[in-house]
């Protein structure tokens, strides 16, 4: 119901900026103010957001659409979803896509077996149930009240789609590297994502009870219809600035201080800047914070650098591109962290 | 505020984003819903329901930035009027004094004229705003409008009645004239900049389609230096449309027959009734591609937009392997996968290219090293002239080739009457091959490309 009416308010919202210039200024600060508000309750569940993560999510809650998370492997795509379910009190469902994912993993499945059992039952039982009913007409009609049982939800396995549709709730659901699922799946996709409902030819369309927040990851494996695109809210994760990462490896790992904190983003971004096959992600330097702790080490050293490299890239390869530079990065991430 | 929206729509098309009007509701709402006040949150929100990769987001950023930034209005501000009044020896004092006394002075003028005297610059740029709506400059398409757009828009803001103003004031009030004058002088270019800057928003769109047009039908081997980079551009528009073309729908067309054995075991557990029932699939392969290309002088260019094509069809085409030839033959598939490809082509050239062309030695070097990697199911593409400087053709390993493989195609770039012509073998290697096709504009690449992945679907 509230949706349906919603472009209406919002169009006579246009308006209203366009008239008052009162109005406009309360209104928006209203709005970054719940933007920030968002950052915060984000930040409480330990995901340090940017701007724009924190604008998204707000909007998505606002314009109820999901949220297509695009970006390298390892920036935080799936943590994003696990901490909105934390931050609103939320159960998150989980759906993985993978090659070959199909209607009967990720939207319900249909219990033959359980309906062929049934059969059986009844049909010991038709001569009892159709005992009272001397005329043709009347045993039909009796049968008709048992008709309605042999589709009916009993004989429905529901799987994580349809499961979301039904939290009483409302939840998070996460539909993870939808890039590698096949093109089928997309389309299939495409109904619940744009009116939180599904048709299942046995029953009939279920709709929401409460609109899940819904978001959708990939890293660009293949390219997305344009149909899926259209039905989302579109955001890039990118690696993030050196101040977030730090934010962002402080909340993760306390342990660490503050000189090796800066020193190791310094390092991991002048990693970012070679030419490798996999460039560090903020999962890699969160690893990495966590093992140079548990070393006890309090500062950056070319050593432990060169014996703990293997925790940051994961290619010989790239290891060797980089084992030669170790030290001059060492020495520039130890400047940045005297003047920076 | 919607009419803005509507504009910023128009011109974020014409720089190449492509919006539906579903996302122009999504974008109109996410806009209500954050509103106009901070800039970057409105730049965001804007980012988040229009654009839908990465290169839509950089051009539409790119677009949103010029799109918000109006020209100011440089009014003789107080820079200029510091000048004056050097000049004039501080005769006015403070620009404050001055302003006041000039409006006072002044209550009988046209309002534009008012405006410019006290360097209203809220006033000036919601007339400008207004002025240029009248004027409908979201219609202006090429740049020899300019001119006319700008006068309409002056002709809107109300310049007659300004010069009438000049010309009273000039016997009564000189000074005044003359800071008129010069506010004018600034409104002019004020209102030519705002409508270059409508020119680089709306006119965007056609002048695209247009060059794109020209683009599709010009010969590939006789491009211009800054035309080069447009056609990569192009042949990655088609290589994006080939690509969605034939990568999609596959699986249903592969459903074989029943799969009697399956079946039967897949529903051993309701006792032999099938309710599951199991496909056989019919094998399909995708494209597996050898291409042959010639890469001597004039032929060059083309290959290079060929092999450019092949190699960004990664979904479509399971397998290629590339080959370049002008004396001697090398593979040159890795060099392709690992670099841009502006400097692979580089790297190609500077092994094999610009040499004079010999088929038959590049054929022979293909029979010994590579001949292993045609099978039954591979597509042969060779293209290149077929002009072997009057040496051996050796058509009889392109025979072979033609034997071993699913299909050999050549692709010519010269056209069908100078087949045969001097010392072109056309006609000699045509007898082998199952297809030859002319192959000169990006049009009749990519029908070529199309065709030959289409036999395996």
């Amino acid at each position: 119901m509230s949706r349906a009416r919603a472009p209406k308010t919002c169009l006579r919202g246009l308006f209203q900026y366009a008239k008052s210039g009162v109005k406009r200024v309360a209104e928006n600060t209203s709005s970054s103010a719940s933007i920030e508000a968002v950052e915060r309750s984000l930040a409480s569940a330990g995901y340090i957001a940017s701007r724009q993560i924190a604008t998204a999510v707000y909007l998505a809650e606002k314009i109820e659409k999901p949220i297509l998370v695009e970006g390298p492997a390892g920036v935080g795509k799936t943590e994003l979803a696990k901490a909105i379910a934390a931050s609103r009190g939320l159960e998150m469902i989980r759906m993985q896509c993978y090659e070959g994912l199909d209607e009967a993993k990720a939207l319900y499945e249909w219990k033959y077996a359980k309906q062929l059992l049934y059969t059986q039952i009844l049909k010991d039982k038709l001569g009892e149930v159709l005992g009272g009913a001397d005329t043709l007409a009347k045993a039909l009609d009796q049968l008709h009240d048992f008709g309605d049982v042999f589709f009916s939800k009993e004989f429905v396995e529901p799987r994580p789609l349809l499961r979301a549709l039904e939290q009483p709730m409302g939840c998070v659901l996460l539909i993870d590297e939808i890039d590698k699922s096949d093109a089928e799946f997309e389309s299939l996709l495409l109904e619940i994502l744009s009116d939180f409902q599904v048709t299942i030819p046995e029953l009939g369309t279920v709709v929401a009870i409460v609109p899940p927040t819904v978001i959708l990851t990939s890293n660009g494996e293949r390219d997305l219809g344009d149909a899926l695109k259209r039905r989302c809210l579109h955001l890039h994760i990118g690696f993030p600035e050196p101040k977030l990462e730090e934010r962002i490896v402080e909340t993760r790992v306390p342990g660490v201080s503050a000189t090796l904190r800066k020193q190791l983003v310094g390092f991991v971004n002048q990693v970012r800047t070679l030419d490798l096959k996999k460039l560090p992600s903020v999962s890699e330097t969160i690893d990495w914070a966590k093992v140079l702790v548990l070393l006890g080490a309090s500062e950056l050293g070319h050593e432990m650098v060169k014996d703990t490299l293997n925790v940051l890239l994961k290619y010989e390869g790239d290891i060797e591109a980089t084992l030669p530079q170790v030290s001059g990065f060492v020495a520039k991430a130890d400047r940045q962290g005297v003047f920076g | 505020m919607r009419d803005t929206l509507h504009r910023f729509f128009r011109a974020a098309r014409g720089a190449g984003v492509r919006i539906s009007p579903a996302e122009s509701i999504d974008a109109m709402r996410a806009a209500a819903e954050v509103g106009p006040a901070d800039r970057a949150i409105l730049r965001d929100a804007l980012l988040l329901t229009m654009a839908k990769s990465g290169e839509e987001k950089a051009a539409l950023a790119a677009c949103f930035d010029t799109f918000f930034t109006h020209p100011d209005f440089d009014a003789p501000s107080a820079a200029n009027d510091d000048d004056e009044t050097g000049e004039g020896a501080s005769e006015s004092g403070t620009d404050a004094a001055a302003g006041t006394a000039s409006v006072q002075a002044s209550t009988e003028l046209g309002s534009l004229a008012q405006m410019l005297l006290a360097q209203d610059r809220a006033a000036i740029a919601a007339a400008l705003s207004n002025a240029s709506n009248a004027a409908g400059l979201t219609d202006i398409r090429v740049f020899t409008q300019r001119g006319l757009f700008a006068s309409r828009v002056l002709e809107q803001l109300g310049i007659a009645q300004l010069r009438d103003d000049i010309d009273a004031l000039t016997t009564r009030n000189p000074a005044d004239a003359e800071r008129l004058a010069t506010a004018l002088r600034s409104l002019r270019e004020t209102v030519s900049e705002m409508v270059a800057q409508a020119l680089l928003l709306y006119g965007r769109e056609e002048k695209e389609a247009l060059r794109n047009e020209i683009l599709r039908n010009a010969p590939m081997a006789r491009l211009e230096q800054r035309q080069i980079a447009q056609m990569r551009v192009l042949i990655r528009q088609i290589a994006r449309r080939l690509r969605e073309r034939f990568s999609k729908p596959r699986k249903r067309q592969r459903r074989g027959h029943l799969d009697v054995r399956r079946t039967i075991r897949r529903n051993a557990a309701w006792g032999g009734v099938p309710f599951m029932t199991a496909w056989k699939r019919r094998h399909r392969d995708k494209p597996k591609i050898v291409a042959i290309c010639d890469v001597s002088g004039s032929v060059a260019q083309v290959s290079d937009f060929f092999l450019l094509l092949i190699h960004s069809l990664h979904e479509v085409v399971s397998d290629v392997r590339s080959f370049a030839f002008s004396g001697n033959l090398i593979e040159v598939s890795e060099v392709l996968e690992k670099n841009k490809p502006e400097e692979a082509m580089k790297q190609i050239m500077s092994s094999v290219g610009y040499g004079s062309s010999d088929y038959g030695r590049s054929f022979v070097d293909f029979e010994r090293g590579f001949m292993s990697a045609i099978t039954a199911q591979t597509t042969v593409i060779v293209l290149g002239d077929a002009r072997s400087n009057n040496l051996d053709p050796r058509a009889d390993i392109l025979r072979r080739i033609g034997e071993r493989s699913k299909r050999l195609v050549w692709l010519n770039p010269e056209g069908r009457m100078g087949w045969g012509f001097g010392d072109s073998e056309m006609p000699r290697y045509a007898t082998f091959c199952n297809v030859v096709r002319q192959c000169a504009t990006a049009q009749q690449l990519e029908r070529a490309v199309a065709d030959i992945v289409a036999t395996y679907q």
